[in-house]
């Protein structure tokens, strides 16, 4: 067990100009669950690799337990990785599988043996120990891949993606196995994702990143509460928040006829409503309801207005039709505020 | 009758013509090994070896330098499959795994080399063997192993680069991960990968220096370093042709070849890397 920390880690690839990871800084105590998150194509895996050992890093440091890495071979960083599609031996059996990192530390055969019995019991895979991967389901075959990585007990977990090949009810089911299965071995973990639920629900601390650059790194509930710039608000929470581009005058914004006060400057301001602080209103901002997403209690109810496309959440029950006009009231005390830059204007707090 | 089956029998007939005709030779060459010398040139063929006779076997066998020249056969084509095996394996992985300077350079040029008449590489081939650093390597069984490499690698080469490429990567990485040197991870993980590779370019090694006759000829001047190509044309004399040894000594010459290929072929089993990753 370690704590990570990427030291300003860059990495370009050779025959590109642009870093796919740029000057990360990122610490991660001892047993943490840290989430790397972000849409495709923002070094999210680069990063990861370049912790595996798999990368190179041509500028900054990595260090895994105060060690500094950054030069060492993957396998003298004591790290285990679950790969997106699992990268398992396919001529190996499951538990020649799960045994492969212990055959190659010399570990005794029947050591071996008890160590690959115990992981194929954590992760339910003893009945298939004889079977090739090739004779397995996506989730089981998943399973191996996490036992593979499990039985060494290595200083550090790197997921990337182990969810992404499976079916939307397993995805859930496996994402909580996953969860349970950190807090029981307490392992620092780094695991990647794109899917911002699955970060928010896994992670005890969520890096957003984009561009090969990190925006936020931030308890989950933070990053959703105060979001440190347009990019954050709209990609965490589902639907995105809503984000429109105001005048600012008289140090506030006028929302449909809501008055939304601004603490400092003039110019224009991002205002980042929630759906939820978003209320169908007898007055407000026209609008026209175009789809309307019903959720047992609850219904997103996604409107055409002159500001844009905008969601507000409404009770199920008083769900207006598709078509209809109805006028939207923002919550003044729930908006978020950026500047025309897209950063977090300080100064509010709820 | 419907069109489907009638498609199907004129398929059928055509592959059975087909096979007939590339069978033939070798069915001649196997029945005139057992005929008597009487009956190998006729003006009525005859189709059959009847009756029987081993007499031609004992023949070619008790031809002077029969044994000697098996040996010198296997010697070849056993240092030319386990040198261009070794050597095109390390290639392959060098061009289908790692970032070079020449790598497009060198790939195009193995496909050029291939282009090459061998013929046109004989002469320059001879030369250059004649004036061998350290002595001539003409007239010696290394010389010649040399040069069926010249020919075999290209091919070896690019045959194991695609089955190389066609292993995923992930594969690799998991294995260093996972605690292997660079080295451990091709030989632990890639290795059993590209076995059915391996086992296709060594057929082809295999025949390619076991059959090979110009090259052999040329080289090889003295009749205890020869091969058994080039042995099989001494029953052709100023005299005329010994068809019926021939044939023998040509019947057995193949032997080896169908036997290492019924030996090998079952290892060829492809699919092997169903189920590795996701799919
Ligand atoms: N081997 C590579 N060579 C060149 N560019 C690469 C390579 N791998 C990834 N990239 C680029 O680096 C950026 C980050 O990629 P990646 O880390 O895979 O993103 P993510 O995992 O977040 O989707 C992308 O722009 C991608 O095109
Ligand atoms: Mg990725």
């Amino acid at each position: 067990m370690a704590d990570v920390s990427f030291d300003r880690a860059t990495r370009i690839y050779p025959g590109t100009e642009a870093p796919a990871v740029d000057a990360l800084e990122l610490e991660i105590p001892d047993g943490e669950f840290m989430v790397l998150v972000g849409p495709s194509g923002s070094g999210k895996t680069t990063a990861l690799r370049m912790l595996a050992g798999l990368e190179e890093v041509d500028a900054g440091a990595v260090l895994i337990g105060g060690r500094d890495v950054t030069d060492l071979p993957a396998k003298e960083r004591d790290v285990a990785m679950v790969f997106q599609n699992y990268a398992l031996y396919p001529y190996l059996s499951v538990a020649a599988n799960i045994g492969f990192p212990l055959k190659i530390a010399h570990v005794k055969k029947s050591e071996r043996e008890r160590r690959v019995r115990e992981a194929a019991e954590l992760l339910g895979l003893v009945d298939y120990l004889a079977r090739k991967p090739g004779q397995l389901s996506g989730g089981q075959r998943q399973r191996v891949a996490m036992g593979r990585a499990i039985v060494r007990e290595p200083s550090v977990f790197l997921m990337d993606e182990p969810l992404s090949n499976l079916d939307a009810k397993l995805r859930v089911q496996m994402r909580a196995d996953i969860a349970a299965l950190q807090d029981r071995l307490g392992t620092t973990t780094v695991y990647v994702t794109h899917d911002q639920a699955e970060a928010m629900t896994l992670g005890d601390r969520v890096a957003v990143m984009k561009d090969g650059r990190l925006q936020q790194c931030d308890e989950p509930r933070v990053l959703y509460e105060r979001p440190v710039n347009t990019f954050v608000a709209g990609f965490i929470g589902s639907p995105a928040m809503n984000l429109c581009t105001l005048p600012c005058s008289n140090g506030a914004v006028s929302f449909g006829g809501s008055r939304i006060p601004v603490p400092a400057g003039n110019g224009e301001v991002v205002v980042g409503l929630r759906p939820e602080s978003l209320e169908l209103a007898g007055e407000g901002l026209p609008a026209e309801v175009q789809v309307v997403e019903e959720l047992g209690a609850d219904a997103y109810v996604f409107c055409a207005s002159a500001l844009g496309r905008l969601v507000a959440r409404t009770e199920a029950k008083r769900a207006p039709a598709r078509g209809e006009r109805v006028a939207l009231r923002p919550v003044a005390e729930e908006a978020h505020l950026f500047d025309a830059g897209g950063e977090r204007v300080s100064g509010i707090d709820h | 009758m419907t069109r489907r089956r009638a498609e199907r029998i004129a398929l059928n007939t055509t592959g059975v013509l087909v096979f007939l005709v590339m069978i033939f030779p070798v069915y001649w060459m196997v029945s005139t090994a057992f005929k008597p010398g009487i009956d190998v040139q006729t003006f009525t063929p005859k189709w059959f070896p009847h009756p029987a006779t081993l007499s031609n076997f004992t023949d070619a066998i008790h031809r002077p330098y029969f044994w000697q020249d098996v040996k010198n056969s296997v010697f070849v084509v056993c240092v030319v499959v386990a040198l261009s095996a070794v050597l095109s394996f390390l290639a392959a992985l060098a061009l289908a795994r790692f970032r070079f300077y020449g790598r497009k350079a060198f790939i195009v040029l193995i496909i050029a080399v291939q282009m090459v008449p061998l013929n046109a590489l004989i002469i320059p081939l001879y030369i250059a063997f004649s004036n061998a650093p350290g002595g001539t390597q003409v007239n010696k069984l290394t010389g010649v192993v040399v040069a069926y490499l010249t020919f075999v690698l290209p091919f070896c080469i690019w045959t194991l680069r695609g089955f190389v490429m066609g292993i995923p990567q992930e594969l690799e990485e998991a294995a260093l991960v996972d605690g292997c040197s660079r080295f451990g991870a091709f030989v632990r993980i890639l290795l059993p990968l590209v076995a059915p590779g391996l086992v296709a370019t060594s057929i082809f090694a295999f025949i390619q220096a076991w059959n090979e006759y110009i090259i052999a000829y040329v080289f090889l001047s003295s009749p205890e370093k020869q091969t058994l190509t080039v042995w099989l044309a001494n029953f052709t004399t100023n005299r005329g042709t010994a068809w019926g040894s021939l044939m023998a000594g040509a019947t057995l010459t193949a032997l080896p070849v169908v036997a290492f290929f019924v030996i090998v072929h079952r290892k060829i089993a492809f699919g092997l890397t169903a189920g590795g990753v996701k799919g």
